[in-house]
C-alpha cells in the first residue's frame, strides 16, 4: 500500500484528505506541522508528500528545502497544497524541487488524488 | 448638470467621505490656499500704498511665503494619508480573502467527501440539498478568487509570464467544459477559425481566466436558445478573437462603465442576478498587461459581441520568460 504524507496545520482539512485518501486505497499519515513531518518522512518513507506552505515550527519552502537536501528524501515527489497563491509563491516552490503546487480552494477532493495518481505514476521510484 | 457641480464644491461632504479631517483634506487646503494667496496680494497691495518701506513689505511676504509653505505640507500629507488608507484598503482585501479560503475548502472537500464516498447513506433528496450547498460554497471560492485577482491588479502584483501559446489550443481545451451548461441553457457554441493562425505572447493562465470570463457572461447574458458564436481571425500584428452572442446587450448609457470594477447593467440583472461585476475588469487588466485589446460592440436586446486581440509572437522561437509587472 503507497504512504501518502500530508503536511498540514488544519485538523479538520487534515481529516477530511485521510479519510478520502483511505477510501482509495492509500495509507495517510499526517503531520500537524513541519517537523514532525520531517521527522515522520525518515522514518515511514512516504511515496509522496502533500505539503502545505503556512505550518507551524517549520514553513513547507524550510520543509520542502531540507527534503530535496537529504539524499534518503530527495526523490520523494512533494505537491503543495496550500491555499497561499502569489506567482512568486508558486515559483519558488517549484524551483526549490515541488512537483506540482495546487490550490486547496480551487480543486475537488478527487481531482487532487488524480494528481497523486498521476505524479505516482510518472515519479521513477528507486525504492521498494 | 448644476446638483453634480454643486456636489462637486461641497468641499466639507467631500472630505467627510474620505474620511479625513478638514486640516488633513487636500480639497479643502487647496481652496484656503487660494484664499490666503489672494487676500495676502490684496493686503500687500495695500500695505505698500500705506507704508513705503520695503522692509516691510518684504516681511509681509516672508510670513505669508511660510504660511502658504505649511498648508503645502499639508496636503501632500493629506494625499499620503489617502494612499495609503487606499494600499491598506488593498492588503486587507487580499488577507482577507486569503484567510476565507481555508474554511472554504473545509466546507468543499466535506462534501466531496459526502458525495463520492458515501452518497449511499443520504436520501436523493439530501443528496440535491448537498448539492446546494457546494453551488453556494463554489460561489464563494469564485468571489474571493476574483477578489484576490483585484487586489493583485491593484498592487500591480498580477505575475504574468509571457509564453509562447496557441489561441486556438487554448479554446479548444476550454470549450469542452462549458458542454454540461450549454446543454442545460440550449445554448449553442459554434468555433470558426478562418485559416492557420500564428502563435501569441501571453500568460497562459491569464488568457484561459480572460476566455472563462467573456464565455461565461455569453451565456449568462444570452437568450434562452440563444447562439454563441466564436471566431478567431489574424489582423496586422495580433490574432483576434470575437465572442459574439445574441442576448440583452448592453443599454448605451452603460457602455463606457462596463470595463470598470463592480459595475453592472441594470437590464442585465432582470436576467441573471448572479454575479459581482469583476469579470469583465479582471480580463481588462489581463489583456493590457499583455500589451493586447479589448473591447465590445452591443446593441441592446441584439446582442454583444466581445473581441480581444494579442500580440503575435514576432520571434516564433525564442523564450522569453520575463514578468510583466
Ligand atoms: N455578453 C454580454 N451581454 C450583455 N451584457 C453583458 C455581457 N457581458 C457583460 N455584460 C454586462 O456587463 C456587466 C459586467 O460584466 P462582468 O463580467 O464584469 O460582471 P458580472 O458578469 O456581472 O459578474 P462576474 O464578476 O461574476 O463576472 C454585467 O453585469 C452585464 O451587465
Ligand atoms: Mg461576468
Amino acid at each position: 500500500m503507497k504512504i501518502i504524507l500530508f503536511i498540514e496545520d488544519e485538523p479538520n482539512l487534515q481529516k477530511l484528505v485521510g479519510r478520502f485518501l483511505e477510501e482509495e486505497g492509500y495509507r495517510a499519515i499526517s503531520a500537524l506541522n513541519g517537523e514532525i513531518g520531517l521527522q515522520l518522512t525518515k522514518k515511514m518513507k512516504p511515496d509522496l508528500i502533500l505539503l502545505d506552505l503556512i505550518t507551524p515550527k517549520k514553513d513547507g519552502f524550510e520543509v520542502l528545502q531540507e527534503l530535496k537536501k537529504d539524499e534518503a528524501t530527495k526523490d520523494i515527489p512533494v505537491i503543495i497544497l496550500t491555499n497561499l497563491e502569489g506567482s512568486a509563491d508558486v515559483e519558488k516552490a517549484l524551483s526549490l524541487g515541488a512537483t506540482t503546487y495546487l490550490v486547496k480552494a480551487n480543486y475537488e477532493l478527487n481531482e487532487v488524488v488524480k494528481k497523486i495518481k498521476d505524479t505516482l505514476k510518472h515519479s521513477s521510484k528507486p525504492k521498494e | 448638470m448644476t446638483k453634480k457641480i454643486f456636489d462637486h464644491l461641497n468641499i466639507a461632504n467631500h472630505c467627510r467621505q474620505c474620511d479625513l479631517p478638514l486640516w488633513q483634506c487636500p480639497s479643502f487646503l487647496i481652496v484656503l490656499t487660494g484664499l490666503v494667496t489672494v487676500v495676502a496680494m490684496i493686503g500687500t497691495y495695500f500695505i505698500a500704498i500705506k507704508y513705503t518701506e520695503p522692509e516691510i513689505v518684504a516681511l509681509i511676504v516672508i510670513i505669508i511665503t511660510g504660511f502658504l509653505t505649511i498648508i503645502n505640507y499639508l496636503i501632500i500629507q493629506g494625499f499620503e494619508k489617502l494612499a495609503e488608507a487606499n494600499r491598506l484598503k488593498t492588503e486587507f482585501v487580499s488577507i482577507a480573502s486569503h484567510q476565507l479560503r481555508t474554511p472554504l475548502t473545509g466546507i468543499k472537500w466535506t462534501i466531496n467527501l459526502m458525495m463520492h464516498k458515501q452518497s449511499d447513506q443520504f436520501t436523493k433528496e439530501q443528496l440535491k440539498r448537498l448539492k446546494n450547498i457546494e453551488q453556494s460554497n463554489q460561489r464563494m471560492i469564485d468571489l474571493v478568487n476574483d477578489l484576490l485577482n483585484v487586489s493583485r491588479i491593484e498592487q500591480k502584483r498580477l505575475g504574468l509570464k509571457s509564453k509562447t501559446i496557441s489561441l486556438e489550443k487554448t479554446l479548444k481545451e476550454i470549450l469542452p467544459e462549458y458542454d454540461v451548461l450549454a446543454k442545460a441553457t440550449h445554448t449553442k457554441i459554434s468555433l470558426d477559425i478562418k485559416k492557420k493562425l500564428p502563435l501569441i505572447v501571453v500568460d497562459p493562465q491569464g488568457i484561459q481566466l480572460v476566455i472563462h470570463n467573456l464565455i461565461d457572461n455569453a451565456i449568462r447574458y444570452n437568450k434562452p436558445k440563444g447562439q454563441i458564436k466564436i471566431r478567431l481571425s489574424k489582423k496586422p500584428g495580433f490574432v483576434r478573437c470575437e465572442i459574439e452572442d445574441q442576448g440583452v446587450g448592453i443599454p448605451d448609457q452603460d457602455k463606457k462603465n462596463i470595463f470598470q470594477k463592480f459595475f453592472r447593467c441594470r437590464n442585465a440583472l432582470k436576467y441573471q442576478t448572479e454575479g459581482t461585476g469583476l469579470g469583465l475588469f479582471i480580463a481588462k487588466a489581463i489583456i493590457d498587461a499583455s500589451k493586447g485589446k479589448i473591447n465590445f460592440r452591443s446593441q441592446e436586446g441584439q446582442g454583444s459581441t466581445f473581441w480581444f486581440e494579442l500580440p503575435i509572437n514576432k520571434k516564433q522561437k525564442t523564450k522569453n520568460k520575463k514578468h510583466l509587472f
